[in-house]
């Protein structure tokens, strides 16, 4: 059967069993938009590129499915680069097809020309500029298997409009034959051996958990090792939910605004077990201070990862949920721990828990605090509902004050921080599971970067609702500006009410709702959580004052770590 | 080529050996990873292989600007990139090609005639006012005739970097 490349493109995608793809036409895409109406693919037609990645990030997170956009060339293909750029640095598996301009008019500044290859060269996972019509089942073979395998990525198809329109006999893609490409899997016997000599002599261990654990589909893995060793767990940001809040061993997230335990622990530990983590800057602070007296041992599936921050004293260079499996099994065969080893460390952990928990000044009854929406969000919703989060101080009392208790009930832009990522991505997650409930934390700032994907919504019948803590401001500059800058507020004020969110949610077919004090904020979740058929927007107006706390200051150690004013400085 | 050695007494200077996938754009790929990873180039060959479907790029490396093992492990996650030899100079042979232009001419610089003959040099072109020499040969040795032409005076010079190959063991 003969087909032109763009059939081809198609019949490649439903072929790696695409289901959705986000996108937006334009000029050197158009050839791939005409079978589009023919296929089983359900594209789903965004109003802006970047909510196209986006929502290809949160259907991916939600999944664990590859998430699939299209787009133009030029202004289309470098308004998706900040999600390839969030999706690079958060391991999310993504396929891009981009329009070019004609193969022949490369080069040559042709209209809506931009050099996309090498525009995403260093934010992608691997790309491609598709030169001849015959390769299109392979690269988008290679593609798909480069995306989800090993560490998962964002991979890019540049795909010039002449090669669309060419003929060529349809042939499926062959198997995959890459040979500078082979992902790690099993790990080295040798180096879980040694892991569990030093897991076995460990008195103050904590399991240092990071996203490569949620994407190798390891919670129950870990949840075992957990069980056969009885070692604390911290998830930081890209985990939470691997490992149930609930668990008295959780000790929630790290870093930055991670709660003092966690944060402490790592300090004070003996062995650090960092599974699917990479010693990022918001974990460990000042990097020469951090986790002191800490042997390390380090599993990941990207070996540029081993020592790129810290050196191991043992590397597992595996799938994570491999490693943690032969972990279980090696410790098995060793014989049982000896269960009062760890005995005064947890007791220790358990006085810091109770100590020093996450906390806010409840108020004076009239000011609506954002963690208390958090609290109260989590109360109406189900377990298994899903939270996105924008960028910002709510995402950060997202983290801390949400109860997490089951993997890909979380999802946000960790790595690279993207305002505007709350909404569009959202909207993935509901496309994957709409099965879920999807709620969004989102900032008034997020939310003014990508809020028209609501549009898109009401359009496809996909509706999330979106909590806006809503405080004025671009709160997490204006605390920074507050704490080191002398309170000198430079571009951070927004307006509570310009923009209008209720008249916005409104006009964009969506639900909109205001809640003004803490009474009414209960009552306001629980009416959205009965409408089912549309999105609903409510705009909690919070505390502007408020500050995220803990805080570890940038490039501080983390026993500098700030507490909350209201709980005294630990004894150190 | 100098400092040759950093701080620590060890070589500065690494040659990896890497196989690649002979695609278009394999070499920016190359480059812009060591640009966007702060890693330092000294001198980058690349030339396809026996194997059409394969070229070689011999890239002399600053490991005072990243470790090696990190290099290569960043390297290493390039699809495209096949194969990391990293030769340590023991287990390696090396070459460089130098072609250097003299502003004199070889006749009357019996100095000249001297150099090139001690080095192996070869006289590739003459002109009155000018010579163009070639010398092939390992680095060090590439250094100290360059170092010998400075009182000629050199008007141009390119030097490729280096290139290598693991030794031959008695299995090859
Ligand atoms: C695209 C982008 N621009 C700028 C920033 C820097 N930044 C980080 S948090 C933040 C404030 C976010 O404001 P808002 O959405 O209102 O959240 P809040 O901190 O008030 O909860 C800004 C500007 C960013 N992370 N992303
Ligand atoms: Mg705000």
């Amino acid at each position: 059967m003969e087909v032109t490349g763009a059939q081809a493109l198609i019949k490649s995608l439903e072929e790696q069993g695409v289901e959705v793809a986000f996108g937006l036409p334009g000029g050197a895409i158009l050839p791939v938009y005409d079978p589009i109406l023919d296929s089983s693919i359900r594209h789903i037609h965004v109003r802006h590129e970047q909510g196209a990645g986006h929502a290809a990030e949160g259907y991916a997170d939600a999944t664990g499915r590859p998430g699939v956009a299209i787009v133009t060339s030029g202004p289309g293909a470098t308004n998706i680069v900040t999600p390839v750029a969030d999706a690079y640095m958060d391991s999310v598996p993504l396929v891009v097809v981009a329009g070019q301009v004609a193969a022949g008019a490369i080069g040559t500044d042709a209209f809506q020309e931009v050099d996309t290859t090498g525009v995403t060269m260093g934010v992608t996972k691997h790309n491609y500029l598709v030169k001849d019509v015959a390769e299109i089942p392979r690269i988008v073979a290679e593609a798909f298997h480069i995306a989800t395998t090993g560490r998962p990525g964002p991979v890019l198809i540049d795909f010039p409009k002449d090669v669309a329109n060419q003929r060529v006999e349809w042939h499926s893609a062959g198997r995959v034959d890459l040979p500078g490409y082979s992902p790690p899997a099993e790990p080295d016997p040798e180096a879980i051996h040694r892991a569990v000599e030093l897991i076995r002599a460990a008195r103050r261990p904590v399991l240092y958990v990071g996203g490569g654990v949620v994407k190798s589909e390891g919670s129950r893995a870990l949840a075992a090792l957990v069980e056969a060793t009885g070692m604390p767990v911290v998830t930081t940001l890209m985990a939470r939910g691997i490992f149930p809040d609930s668990d008295p061993r959780c000790l929630g997230m790290p870093g930055m605004h991670g709660n003092y335990t966690a944060v402490t622990a790592m300090q004070r530990s003996d062995l650090l077990i960092a599974l699917g983590a990479r010693f990022d800057d918001r974990v460990t602070g000042k990097v020469s201070a951090f986790a002191p007296e800490a042997l390390v041992i380090h599993v990941d599936i990207d070996p540029a990862e081993i020592g790129k921050v810290r050196r191991p004293d043992v590397a597992v260079v595996a799938d994570c949920r491999l490693a943690i499996e032969a972990l279980v099994e090696a410790l098995a065969e060793g014989g049982p721990l000896e269960a009062a080893r760890l005995a005064p460390w947890m007791g220790q952990l358990a006085e810091w828990q109770a100590r020093f928990p996450y906390t806010y000044d409840a108020g004076d009854g009239t000011t609506i605090k954002p963690q208390f929406v958090v609290e109260q969000l989590r109360a109406a919703t189900p377990d298994d509902a899903i939270l996105v989060s924008g960028v910002g101080q709510h995402q950060m009392w997202a983290s801390q004050f949400w109860r997490f208790e089951q993997p890909r009930t979380w999802i946000n832009s960790g790595g690279l921080g993207t305002m505007g990522f709350g909404v569009p991505a959202a909207m993935g997650a509901k496309v994957g599971r709409p099965d879920r409930m999807v709620w969004a934390i989102d900032g008034d700032g997020c939310f003014q970067m990508t809020a028209q994907e609501l549009v898109t919504m009401s359009m496809e019948h996909i509706p999330v609702k979106i909590a806006i803590l809503n405080n004025s401001y671009l709160g997490m500059v204006r605390q920074w500006q507050h704490m080191f800058y002398e309170e000198r507020y430079s571009s951070v004020y927004l307006s509570p009410d310009l923009p209008d969110y209720v008249g916005w949610a409104e006009s964009m077919g969506a639900v909109g709702l205001r809640v003004t004090s803490p009474e009414e904020v209960r009552p306001a979740i629980e009416k959205a959580n009965e409408i089912e058929d549309r999105s609903v927007v409510i705009d909690f107006r919070t505390d502007p004052a408020e500050h995220v706390y803990p805080i570890v200051p940038a490039g501080m150690s983390n026993d500098d770590i700030v507490l909350h004013p209201s709980q005294t400085e630990p004894a150190q | 080529m100098s400092p040759a050695t950093g701080g620590n007494g060890r070589p500065r200077y690494h040659l990896l050996s890497v196989r690649v996938e002979n695609r278009a754009g394999v070499l920016a790929r190359v480059a812009g990873l060591f640009a966007r990873r702060g890693f330092n180039i000294f001198s980058l060959v690349v030339a396809p292989t026996q194997d059409e479907r394969f070229s070689r790029i011999s890239i002399v490396v600053d490991v005072e600007s990243a470790p090696l093992r990190q290099i290569v492990d960043q390297l290493h996650k390039l699809i495209n990139v096949v194969e990391i030899s990293e030769l340590d100079p023991g287990d390696a042979r090396e070459a460089e090609l130098l072609l250097v232009t003299v502003g004199v001419p070889r006749s009357g610089e019996p100095g000249l005639v001297e150099l090139i003959g001690r080095f192996g040099a070869q006289v590739v072109e003459e002109s009155p006012k000018a010579t163009m020499i070639m010398l092939v040969g390992e680095t060090g040795p590439l250094d100290e005739f360059e170092a010998g032409l400075g009182r000629y005076g050199i008007l141009e010079i390119q030097r490729t970097g280096r290139i290598g190959l693991p030794t031959l063991s008695p299995a090859t």
